[in-house]
Protein backbone atom coordinates (compact mmCIF):
# COMPACT_ATOMS: atom_id res chain seq x y z
CA UNK A 1 0.00 0.00 0.00
CA UNK A 2 1.75 3.56 -1.10
CA UNK A 3 0.91 6.27 1.19
CA UNK A 4 1.42 10.23 0.24
CA UNK A 5 3.04 13.21 1.90
CA UNK A 6 3.35 17.01 1.84
CA UNK A 7 6.34 18.58 2.64
CA UNK A 8 6.37 22.16 2.22
CA UNK A 9 8.36 23.76 4.81
CA UNK A 10 10.77 27.07 4.83
CA UNK A 11 14.51 26.91 4.04
CA UNK A 12 16.13 29.78 5.63
CA UNK A 13 19.68 27.84 4.90
CA UNK A 14 19.01 27.61 1.17
CA UNK A 15 19.97 23.76 2.14
CA UNK A 16 17.74 22.64 -0.97
CA UNK A 17 18.51 22.81 -4.82
CA UNK A 18 15.00 21.19 -5.60
CA UNK A 19 12.06 20.82 -3.00
CA UNK A 20 9.34 17.42 -4.03
CA UNK A 21 6.39 19.19 -2.30
CA UNK A 22 4.13 16.03 -2.38
CA UNK A 23 5.74 12.94 -2.26
CA UNK A 24 4.52 8.94 -2.66
CA UNK A 25 6.34 6.16 0.01
CA UNK A 26 5.91 2.46 0.35
CA UNK A 27 5.83 0.65 3.66
CA UNK A 28 9.47 -0.28 5.04
CA UNK A 29 12.38 0.42 7.59
CA UNK A 30 12.57 4.01 6.22
CA UNK A 31 8.39 4.38 5.69
CA UNK A 32 7.65 8.03 5.60
CA UNK A 33 10.89 9.46 7.14
CA UNK A 34 11.86 12.36 5.06
CA UNK A 35 14.82 11.89 3.54
CA UNK A 36 16.68 14.75 1.60
CA UNK A 37 19.36 13.85 -0.87
CA UNK A 38 22.77 15.49 -1.82
CA UNK A 39 22.48 16.78 -6.16
CA UNK A 40 24.85 14.57 -7.65
CA UNK A 41 23.22 11.50 -6.96
CA UNK A 42 20.77 11.03 -10.15
CA UNK A 43 17.03 10.69 -9.10
CA UNK A 44 14.97 9.64 -12.11
CA UNK A 45 12.28 12.65 -12.47
CA UNK A 46 13.78 15.19 -10.29
CA UNK A 47 16.07 17.68 -11.75
CA UNK A 48 20.18 16.72 -10.50
CA UNK A 49 22.12 19.75 -11.10
CA UNK A 50 25.59 18.65 -8.93
CA UNK A 51 25.15 22.51 -7.93
CA UNK A 52 26.63 23.44 -11.68
CA UNK A 53 25.28 25.26 -13.74
CA UNK A 54 25.91 23.24 -16.75
CA UNK A 55 23.55 21.10 -15.60
CA UNK A 56 20.73 22.84 -14.67
CA UNK A 57 17.80 21.68 -15.92
CA UNK A 58 18.75 18.13 -16.23
CA UNK A 59 16.32 15.27 -15.60
CA UNK A 60 18.23 12.23 -14.82
CA UNK A 61 16.01 9.09 -17.04
CA UNK A 62 16.88 6.52 -14.12
CA UNK A 63 17.34 6.17 -10.73
CA UNK A 64 20.56 5.77 -8.34
CA UNK A 65 21.18 2.15 -7.05
CA UNK A 66 21.22 4.07 -3.36
CA UNK A 67 17.37 5.38 -4.48
CA UNK A 68 16.31 2.43 -5.58
CA UNK A 69 16.76 0.96 -2.36
CA UNK A 70 16.00 4.22 -0.45
CA UNK A 71 12.35 4.12 -2.22
CA UNK A 72 11.63 0.55 -1.56
CA UNK A 73 12.72 0.92 1.89
CA UNK A 74 9.96 3.02 2.19
CA UNK A 75 12.10 6.29 2.68
CA UNK A 76 9.99 9.49 1.42
CA UNK A 77 12.87 11.52 -0.67
CA UNK A 78 12.14 15.79 -0.12
CA UNK A 79 14.33 17.04 -2.31
CA UNK A 80 17.83 17.82 -3.71
CA UNK A 81 20.32 19.08 -1.34
CA UNK A 82 22.91 21.84 -2.72
CA UNK A 83 26.48 20.86 -2.71
CA UNK A 84 29.78 22.55 -3.83
CA UNK A 85 29.99 22.54 -7.63
CA UNK A 86 30.67 18.72 -8.78
CA UNK A 87 31.78 18.23 -4.97
CA UNK A 88 34.64 20.51 -5.04
CA UNK A 89 34.62 22.31 -1.82
CA UNK A 90 34.95 22.56 1.63
CA UNK A 91 32.17 25.26 2.29
CA UNK A 92 29.23 24.89 -0.30
CA UNK A 93 29.76 28.12 -1.40
CA UNK A 94 30.96 27.17 -4.84
CA UNK A 95 27.34 26.24 -5.55
CA UNK A 96 25.51 28.08 -8.77
CA UNK A 97 22.69 27.91 -6.76
CA UNK A 98 24.25 30.44 -3.71
CA UNK A 99 25.98 29.09 -0.95
CA UNK A 100 23.98 27.04 2.00
CA UNK A 101 24.36 28.70 5.76
CA UNK A 102 25.27 26.78 8.95
CA UNK A 103 21.85 25.98 10.79
CA UNK A 104 23.80 26.72 14.11
CA UNK A 105 25.41 30.06 13.08
CA UNK A 106 24.02 31.37 9.51
CA UNK A 107 27.18 33.58 9.36
CA UNK A 108 29.34 30.50 8.98
CA UNK A 109 29.17 27.59 6.13
CA UNK A 110 28.32 24.49 6.88
CA UNK A 111 31.19 22.57 5.43
CA UNK A 112 31.23 20.57 1.92
CA UNK A 113 30.60 19.67 -0.34
CA UNK A 114 27.67 17.96 1.16
CA UNK A 115 26.70 21.24 2.71
CA UNK A 116 23.00 21.51 1.87
CA UNK A 117 22.44 17.63 3.24
CA UNK A 118 23.80 18.35 6.65
CA UNK A 119 22.00 21.89 6.95
CA UNK A 120 18.70 20.26 6.39
CA UNK A 121 19.68 17.47 9.20
CA UNK A 122 20.91 19.90 11.12
CA UNK A 123 18.08 22.31 10.99
CA UNK A 124 15.46 19.69 11.47
CA UNK A 125 14.08 19.64 8.15
CA UNK A 126 14.56 16.31 7.46
CA UNK A 127 15.69 12.98 9.71
CA UNK A 128 18.38 12.01 7.64
CA UNK A 129 20.02 12.31 4.29
CA UNK A 130 22.78 11.25 1.94
CA UNK A 131 25.53 12.62 1.22
CA UNK A 132 29.23 11.78 -0.96
CA UNK A 133 32.48 11.67 0.56
CA UNK A 134 35.19 12.19 -1.92
CA UNK A 135 38.09 13.83 0.59
CA UNK A 136 35.68 14.21 3.72
CA UNK A 137 32.49 15.69 2.28
CA UNK A 138 30.03 14.07 4.28
CA UNK A 139 32.30 14.48 7.58
CA UNK A 140 33.26 17.87 7.28
CA UNK A 141 30.14 19.14 6.93
CA UNK A 142 28.80 16.40 9.69
CA UNK A 143 31.51 18.27 12.30
CA UNK A 144 30.84 22.09 11.17
CA UNK A 145 26.77 21.25 11.71
CA UNK A 146 27.10 19.21 14.75
CA UNK A 147 25.44 16.13 13.06
CA UNK A 148 26.45 12.03 12.70
CA UNK A 149 28.15 11.34 9.23
CA UNK A 150 29.30 7.99 7.88
CA UNK A 151 31.33 7.35 5.05
CA UNK A 152 31.38 3.58 4.29
CA UNK A 153 33.99 1.43 2.98
CA UNK A 154 34.76 1.93 -1.20
CA UNK A 155 33.08 -0.41 -2.41
CA UNK A 156 30.20 -0.86 0.18
CA UNK A 157 27.75 1.27 -1.47
CA UNK A 158 27.06 0.90 -4.83
CA UNK A 159 27.92 4.45 -6.52
CA UNK A 160 25.42 3.18 -9.98
CA UNK A 161 23.80 6.63 -10.90
CA UNK A 162 26.14 8.90 -8.56
CA UNK A 163 27.72 11.34 -10.78
CA UNK A 164 31.37 10.96 -10.93
CA UNK A 165 33.99 13.39 -9.39
CA UNK A 166 36.73 11.34 -8.61
CA UNK A 167 35.60 7.50 -8.59
CA UNK A 168 38.41 6.09 -7.01
CA UNK A 169 38.35 7.94 -3.98
CA UNK A 170 33.75 8.45 -3.52
CA UNK A 171 31.68 7.02 -1.62
CA UNK A 172 27.68 7.87 -1.11
CA UNK A 173 26.81 7.57 2.44
CA UNK A 174 24.59 8.57 5.68
CA UNK A 175 23.85 12.12 7.81
CA UNK A 176 21.60 11.71 10.47
CA UNK A 177 21.40 14.02 13.95
CA UNK A 178 22.15 10.57 15.73
CA UNK A 179 23.88 7.66 15.77
CA UNK A 180 21.20 5.39 15.16
CA UNK A 181 19.48 6.71 12.21
CA UNK A 182 22.80 7.14 10.50
CA UNK A 183 22.74 3.41 11.34
CA UNK A 184 19.39 2.63 9.57
CA UNK A 185 20.15 4.60 6.65
CA UNK A 186 23.06 2.99 6.08
CA UNK A 187 21.39 -0.46 6.62
CA UNK A 188 19.62 0.61 3.70
CA UNK A 189 21.95 1.47 0.94
CA UNK A 190 24.90 -1.10 1.87
CA UNK A 191 24.61 -4.04 -0.81
CA UNK A 192 25.59 -5.69 -3.70
CA UNK A 193 25.47 -3.96 -7.31
CA UNK A 194 26.62 -5.30 -10.52
CA UNK A 195 25.99 -2.32 -12.05
CA UNK A 196 28.95 -0.99 -10.32
CA UNK A 197 32.32 -2.75 -10.93
CA UNK A 198 33.68 -2.14 -7.50
CA UNK A 199 30.69 -3.06 -5.60
CA UNK A 200 31.07 -5.87 -3.27
CA UNK A 201 29.21 -8.75 -2.38
CA UNK A 202 29.30 -8.98 1.50
CA UNK A 203 27.10 -10.02 4.38
CA UNK A 204 24.20 -7.05 5.20
CA UNK A 205 25.73 -4.81 8.07
CA UNK A 206 24.81 -6.58 11.81
CA UNK A 207 22.13 -4.88 13.58
CA UNK A 208 23.49 -1.93 15.38
CA UNK A 209 24.88 -2.58 19.47
CA UNK A 210 26.55 0.02 21.46
CA UNK A 211 30.21 -1.54 21.91
CA UNK A 212 33.40 0.03 22.94
CA UNK A 213 34.38 -2.07 26.46
CA UNK A 214 38.05 -3.20 25.62
CA UNK A 215 38.21 -1.80 21.98
CA UNK A 216 41.51 -0.52 21.31
CA UNK A 217 41.91 3.08 19.74
CA UNK A 218 44.90 4.88 18.21
CA UNK A 219 45.46 7.71 18.15
CA UNK A 220 47.98 9.17 15.56
CA UNK A 221 50.14 12.04 17.01
CA UNK A 222 49.99 13.19 13.16
CA UNK A 223 46.18 14.17 13.65
CA UNK A 224 47.09 16.91 16.58
CA UNK A 225 49.99 18.40 14.52
CA UNK A 226 50.45 21.94 12.45
CA UNK A 227 46.99 23.19 11.43
CA UNK A 228 44.48 21.86 14.19
CA UNK A 229 43.24 24.60 16.59
CA UNK A 230 44.20 24.04 20.41
CA UNK A 231 40.46 24.47 21.31
CA UNK A 232 39.55 21.69 18.52
CA UNK A 233 42.13 19.86 19.68
CA UNK A 234 41.17 20.07 23.31
CA UNK A 235 37.74 19.21 22.87
CA UNK A 236 38.62 15.67 20.85
CA UNK A 237 41.20 15.04 23.32
CA UNK A 238 38.59 14.93 26.18
CA UNK A 239 36.49 12.86 23.27
CA UNK A 240 38.99 10.36 23.18
CA UNK A 241 39.46 10.46 27.37
CA UNK A 242 35.71 10.03 27.16
CA UNK A 243 36.49 6.48 25.20
CA UNK A 244 38.95 5.41 27.73
CA UNK A 245 36.39 5.80 30.55
CA UNK A 246 34.20 4.12 29.13
CA UNK A 247 36.50 1.09 28.45
CA UNK A 248 38.40 1.77 25.55
CA UNK A 249 42.48 1.10 25.68
CA UNK A 250 43.80 4.45 23.80
CA UNK A 251 47.34 3.78 22.22
CA UNK A 252 49.16 6.77 20.62
CA UNK A 253 51.06 5.89 17.44
CA UNK A 254 52.13 7.69 14.31
CA UNK A 255 51.26 8.07 10.75
CA UNK A 256 54.19 9.16 8.56
CA UNK A 257 52.07 8.80 5.50
CA UNK A 258 49.92 11.78 6.61
CA UNK A 259 52.46 13.75 5.42
CA UNK A 260 51.97 13.09 1.76
CA UNK A 261 48.52 12.20 2.19
CA UNK A 262 46.97 15.82 1.22
CA UNK A 263 48.99 16.86 -1.92
CA UNK A 264 48.19 12.48 -3.11
CA UNK A 265 44.81 13.26 -2.81
CA UNK A 266 44.59 16.64 -4.65
CA UNK A 267 46.79 15.46 -7.61
CA UNK A 268 44.79 11.99 -7.82
CA UNK A 269 41.40 13.65 -7.68
CA UNK A 270 41.86 16.45 -9.93
CA UNK A 271 43.45 14.20 -12.73
CA UNK A 272 40.52 12.11 -12.48
CA UNK A 273 37.95 14.89 -12.73
CA UNK A 274 39.70 16.56 -15.62
CA UNK A 275 38.72 12.95 -17.13
CA UNK A 276 35.44 12.84 -15.79
CA UNK A 277 34.01 16.20 -16.42
CA UNK A 278 35.16 16.11 -20.01
CA UNK A 279 31.41 14.79 -20.86
CA UNK A 280 30.13 18.57 -19.77
CA UNK A 281 29.83 20.04 -23.47
CA UNK A 282 26.38 20.69 -23.73
CA UNK A 283 25.34 18.33 -26.69
CA UNK A 284 23.93 15.47 -25.27
CA UNK A 285 22.34 17.79 -21.95
CA UNK A 286 22.70 21.17 -20.81
CA UNK A 287 22.77 24.60 -22.74
CA UNK A 288 23.63 23.58 -26.09
CA UNK A 289 26.37 24.94 -28.09
CA UNK A 290 26.92 27.26 -31.01
CA UNK A 291 26.92 24.53 -33.57
CA UNK A 292 27.84 26.78 -36.22
CA UNK A 293 31.04 27.55 -34.15
CA UNK A 294 33.69 24.84 -34.85
CA UNK A 295 33.79 22.07 -31.78
CA UNK A 296 36.97 23.63 -29.87
CA UNK A 297 35.37 27.26 -29.70
CA UNK A 298 31.90 26.03 -29.27
CA UNK A 299 33.37 23.51 -26.44
CA UNK A 300 35.23 25.97 -24.46
CA UNK A 301 32.56 28.77 -24.62
CA UNK A 302 29.84 26.76 -23.05
CA UNK A 303 32.48 25.18 -20.44
CA UNK A 304 34.21 28.77 -19.68
CA UNK A 305 30.09 29.63 -19.10
CA UNK A 306 28.85 26.37 -17.50
CA UNK A 307 31.60 25.32 -14.92
CA UNK A 308 32.56 27.65 -11.84
CA UNK A 309 36.36 28.93 -10.79
CA UNK A 310 37.27 26.23 -8.51
CA UNK A 311 35.56 23.29 -11.07
CA UNK A 312 37.72 24.80 -13.66
CA UNK A 313 40.91 25.11 -11.86
CA UNK A 314 40.42 21.63 -10.86
CA UNK A 315 40.05 20.07 -14.56
CA UNK A 316 43.00 22.59 -15.21
CA UNK A 317 45.34 21.30 -12.55
CA UNK A 318 44.36 17.29 -13.35
CA UNK A 319 45.49 17.73 -17.33
CA UNK A 320 48.30 19.40 -16.28
CA UNK A 321 49.02 16.57 -13.40
CA UNK A 322 48.32 14.08 -16.34
CA UNK A 323 50.23 15.86 -19.12
CA UNK A 324 53.08 14.66 -21.14
CA UNK A 325 56.31 15.30 -19.29
CA UNK A 326 54.92 15.70 -15.77
CA UNK A 327 52.64 12.84 -15.56
CA UNK A 328 55.76 10.64 -13.83
CA UNK A 329 56.65 14.03 -11.16
CA UNK A 330 52.74 14.02 -10.18
CA UNK A 331 50.28 11.39 -10.57
CA UNK A 332 53.13 8.54 -10.24
CA UNK A 333 54.14 10.08 -7.41
CA UNK A 334 50.86 10.52 -5.68
CA UNK A 335 49.78 7.00 -6.57
CA UNK A 336 52.99 5.57 -4.02
CA UNK A 337 51.89 7.80 -2.31
CA UNK A 338 48.83 6.82 -1.91
CA UNK A 339 49.95 3.14 -1.05
CA UNK A 340 52.24 4.52 1.12
CA UNK A 341 48.79 5.88 3.21
CA UNK A 342 47.29 2.26 2.51
CA UNK A 343 50.28 0.34 4.31
CA UNK A 344 50.07 2.67 7.27
CA UNK A 345 46.91 2.06 8.00
CA UNK A 346 47.17 -1.51 7.61
CA UNK A 347 50.05 -1.70 10.14
CA UNK A 348 48.28 0.01 12.92
CA UNK A 349 45.15 -1.69 11.74
CA UNK A 350 47.54 -4.61 13.42
CA UNK A 351 47.71 -3.17 17.18
CA UNK A 352 44.26 -1.52 17.24
CA UNK A 353 40.77 -1.81 16.22
CA UNK A 354 40.05 2.01 15.41
CA UNK A 355 41.44 5.07 14.44
CA UNK A 356 40.31 7.95 16.05
CA UNK A 357 41.32 12.07 15.83
CA UNK A 358 39.41 15.40 15.01
CA UNK A 359 37.34 15.05 11.56
CA UNK A 360 38.32 18.89 10.85
CA UNK A 361 41.27 21.05 12.25
CA UNK A 362 38.73 23.67 13.27
CA UNK A 363 35.17 24.77 13.37
CA UNK A 364 33.17 26.41 10.47
CA UNK A 365 34.54 29.18 8.83
CA UNK A 366 32.58 32.27 8.31
CA UNK A 367 31.45 32.87 4.88
CA UNK A 368 33.50 34.42 2.26
CA UNK A 369 36.09 33.84 4.98
CA UNK A 370 38.87 31.81 2.74
CA UNK A 371 39.32 32.65 -0.29
CA UNK A 372 42.75 31.04 -0.99
CA UNK A 373 42.28 27.77 -2.89
CA UNK A 374 45.46 26.15 -1.37
CA UNK A 375 44.31 27.57 2.25
CA UNK A 376 40.69 25.67 1.77
CA UNK A 377 42.53 22.92 0.38
CA UNK A 378 44.65 22.41 3.93
CA UNK A 379 41.42 21.88 5.54
CA UNK A 380 41.23 18.33 3.92
CA UNK A 381 43.87 17.00 5.54
CA UNK A 382 42.30 14.49 8.40
CA UNK A 383 39.44 13.31 6.16
CA UNK A 384 41.14 12.33 3.11
CA UNK A 385 44.07 9.87 4.46
CA UNK A 386 40.43 7.55 4.71
CA UNK A 387 40.00 8.01 1.08
CA UNK A 388 43.22 7.35 -0.03
CA UNK A 389 43.14 3.65 1.68
CA UNK A 390 39.05 3.54 1.10
CA UNK A 391 38.59 2.58 4.61
CA UNK A 392 35.55 3.75 6.62
CA UNK A 393 35.15 6.82 8.71
CA UNK A 394 32.76 8.57 10.80
CA UNK A 395 32.32 12.11 12.56
CA UNK A 396 30.55 12.14 15.57
CA UNK A 397 29.72 15.25 17.53
CA UNK A 398 31.91 15.69 21.01
CA UNK A 399 31.82 19.24 21.91
CA UNK A 400 32.03 22.86 21.13
CA UNK A 401 35.06 25.43 20.42
CA UNK A 402 34.07 28.86 19.44
CA UNK A 403 30.46 28.40 20.60
CA UNK A 404 30.56 25.89 17.52
CA UNK A 405 30.13 22.62 16.83
CA UNK A 406 33.64 20.22 17.03
CA UNK A 407 33.44 16.22 15.44
CA UNK A 408 35.32 13.09 16.44
CA UNK A 409 36.50 11.42 13.97
CA UNK A 410 36.85 7.04 14.10
CA UNK A 411 38.40 5.22 11.61
CA UNK A 412 37.84 1.41 11.09
CA UNK A 413 39.06 -1.88 8.91
CA UNK A 414 37.75 -1.93 5.72
CA UNK A 415 34.40 -2.91 5.48
CA UNK A 416 34.59 -2.51 9.95
CA UNK A 417 31.26 0.05 9.53
CA UNK A 418 29.63 -1.48 12.18
CA UNK A 419 32.48 -1.69 14.64
CA UNK A 420 32.87 2.36 14.33
CA UNK A 421 28.90 2.77 14.46
CA UNK A 422 29.15 0.55 17.66
CA UNK A 423 32.02 2.93 19.52
CA UNK A 424 30.24 5.92 18.35
CA UNK A 425 26.89 4.57 19.98
CA UNK A 426 28.63 3.80 23.07
CA UNK A 427 30.34 7.41 22.60
CA UNK A 428 27.31 9.71 22.14
CA UNK A 429 24.51 7.24 25.27
CA UNK A 430 27.63 7.89 27.31
CA UNK A 431 28.07 11.87 26.30
CA UNK A 432 24.32 11.77 27.22
CA UNK B 1 57.09 27.48 -12.17
CA UNK B 2 54.27 27.53 -14.89
CA UNK B 3 54.18 30.50 -17.05
CA UNK B 4 50.86 32.19 -18.53
CA UNK B 5 51.16 30.45 -21.80
CA UNK B 6 51.52 26.99 -20.13
CA UNK B 7 48.03 28.12 -18.32
CA UNK B 8 46.72 29.03 -21.81
CA UNK B 9 47.83 25.60 -23.88
CA UNK B 10 46.59 23.25 -20.91
CA UNK B 11 42.98 25.47 -21.38
CA UNK B 12 43.05 24.69 -24.80
CA UNK B 13 44.08 20.83 -24.36
CA UNK B 14 40.98 20.69 -21.49
CA UNK B 15 38.51 22.94 -23.76
CA UNK B 16 38.35 25.14 -21.04
CA UNK B 17 37.47 29.07 -21.91
CA UNK B 18 39.62 30.93 -19.52
CA UNK B 19 39.50 35.02 -19.62
CA UNK B 20 42.55 37.10 -19.67
CA UNK B 21 42.05 38.21 -16.02
CA UNK B 22 41.58 34.84 -15.33
CA UNK B 23 44.86 33.62 -17.08
CA UNK B 24 47.05 36.02 -14.44
CA UNK B 25 45.07 34.88 -11.17
CA UNK B 26 45.39 30.92 -12.16
CA UNK B 27 48.87 30.93 -12.85
CA UNK B 28 49.66 32.54 -9.49
CA UNK B 29 47.38 30.01 -7.81
CA UNK B 30 48.61 26.91 -10.12
CA UNK B 31 51.88 28.02 -9.17
CA UNK B 32 51.22 28.45 -5.16
CA UNK B 33 49.13 24.67 -5.49
CA UNK B 34 52.58 22.89 -7.74
CA UNK B 35 54.87 23.98 -5.38
CA UNK B 36 53.10 22.25 -2.56
CA UNK B 37 52.26 19.08 -4.36
CA UNK B 38 56.47 19.29 -4.60
CA UNK B 39 56.36 17.10 -1.49
CA UNK B 40 55.40 14.21 -3.49
CA UNK B 41 59.34 14.96 -5.37
CA UNK B 42 60.35 12.88 -1.59
CA UNK B 43 58.22 10.02 -2.37
CA UNK B 44 60.14 7.27 -3.35
CA UNK B 45 59.62 4.66 -5.90
CA UNK B 46 56.78 4.90 -8.67
CA UNK B 47 53.11 3.55 -8.41
CA UNK B 48 52.27 0.61 -6.57
CA UNK B 49 48.56 1.55 -6.41
CA UNK B 50 48.08 -1.67 -7.69
CA UNK B 51 49.27 -4.57 -5.32
CA UNK B 52 46.24 -5.06 -3.31
CA UNK B 53 43.91 -5.03 -6.21
CA UNK B 54 42.69 -7.84 -8.30
CA UNK B 55 40.31 -8.01 -11.48
CA UNK B 56 36.93 -9.25 -11.05
CA UNK B 57 35.36 -10.49 -14.28
CA UNK B 58 32.01 -11.02 -15.78
CA UNK B 59 30.48 -12.30 -18.47
CA UNK B 60 29.78 -9.71 -21.12
CA UNK B 61 25.69 -9.92 -21.14
CA UNK B 62 23.28 -7.26 -23.36
CA UNK B 63 20.86 -5.91 -21.35
CA UNK B 64 17.96 -3.15 -22.37
CA UNK B 65 19.23 0.30 -22.77
CA UNK B 66 16.87 3.30 -21.69
CA UNK B 67 14.46 4.35 -24.81
CA UNK B 68 15.38 6.31 -27.72
CA UNK B 69 13.28 9.30 -26.23
CA UNK B 70 14.15 9.13 -22.67
CA UNK B 71 18.28 10.05 -23.35
CA UNK B 72 16.89 12.78 -25.99
CA UNK B 73 14.66 14.50 -23.61
CA UNK B 74 17.64 16.24 -22.25
CA UNK B 75 18.94 17.69 -25.27
CA UNK B 76 18.28 21.41 -25.90
CA UNK B 77 18.97 20.81 -29.33
CA UNK B 78 18.01 17.28 -31.21
CA UNK B 79 16.68 16.77 -34.94
CA UNK B 80 14.74 13.80 -36.32
CA UNK B 81 15.81 10.98 -33.63
CA UNK B 82 19.35 12.66 -33.01
CA UNK B 83 21.52 15.10 -31.25
CA UNK B 84 23.12 17.84 -33.05
CA UNK B 85 26.78 18.78 -32.24
CA UNK B 86 29.19 21.48 -33.50
CA UNK B 87 31.19 20.90 -36.67
CA UNK B 88 34.60 19.15 -36.70
CA UNK B 89 36.08 20.95 -39.48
Amino acid sequence: MGSKMSFDKPDPDNAFITLCREIDYQEGPLSGIPIAIKDNISTAGIQTTCGSKILKGYIPPYDAHVITLIRSAGGAIVGKTNMDEFGMGTTTESSAFGPTTNPVDPTRVPGGSSGGSAAAVASGLVRMALGTDTGGSIRCPASFCGIVGLKPTYGRVSRYGLIAYANSLEQIGPLARNVRDCALLYSCIAGYDPRDGTSLDLPAPTPLRSEIQGKRIGVPAEFFGEGVDPAVASVVQSGIQRLEELGAVIVPCSMPSMRYALAAYYVTSMSEASSNLGRYDGVRYGQAPDTVRSWHDAYSEIRRAGFGEEVRRRILLGSFALSAGYQGKYYAKAQAARQMVRDDFERLFESVDIIAGPTMPTVAFRLGETSDPLSMYLADILTVPANLAGVPALSVPCGTAHGMPVGLQLIGRHFAEDEILAAALAFEEGSA
Amino acid sequence: MVSKEDVAHIATIADIGVDESELELFTGQFNAILEYFGILDSVEGMGGATRSRSNVFRDDVVVPSLPHEEILKNSTDPEDGFIRAPRVI
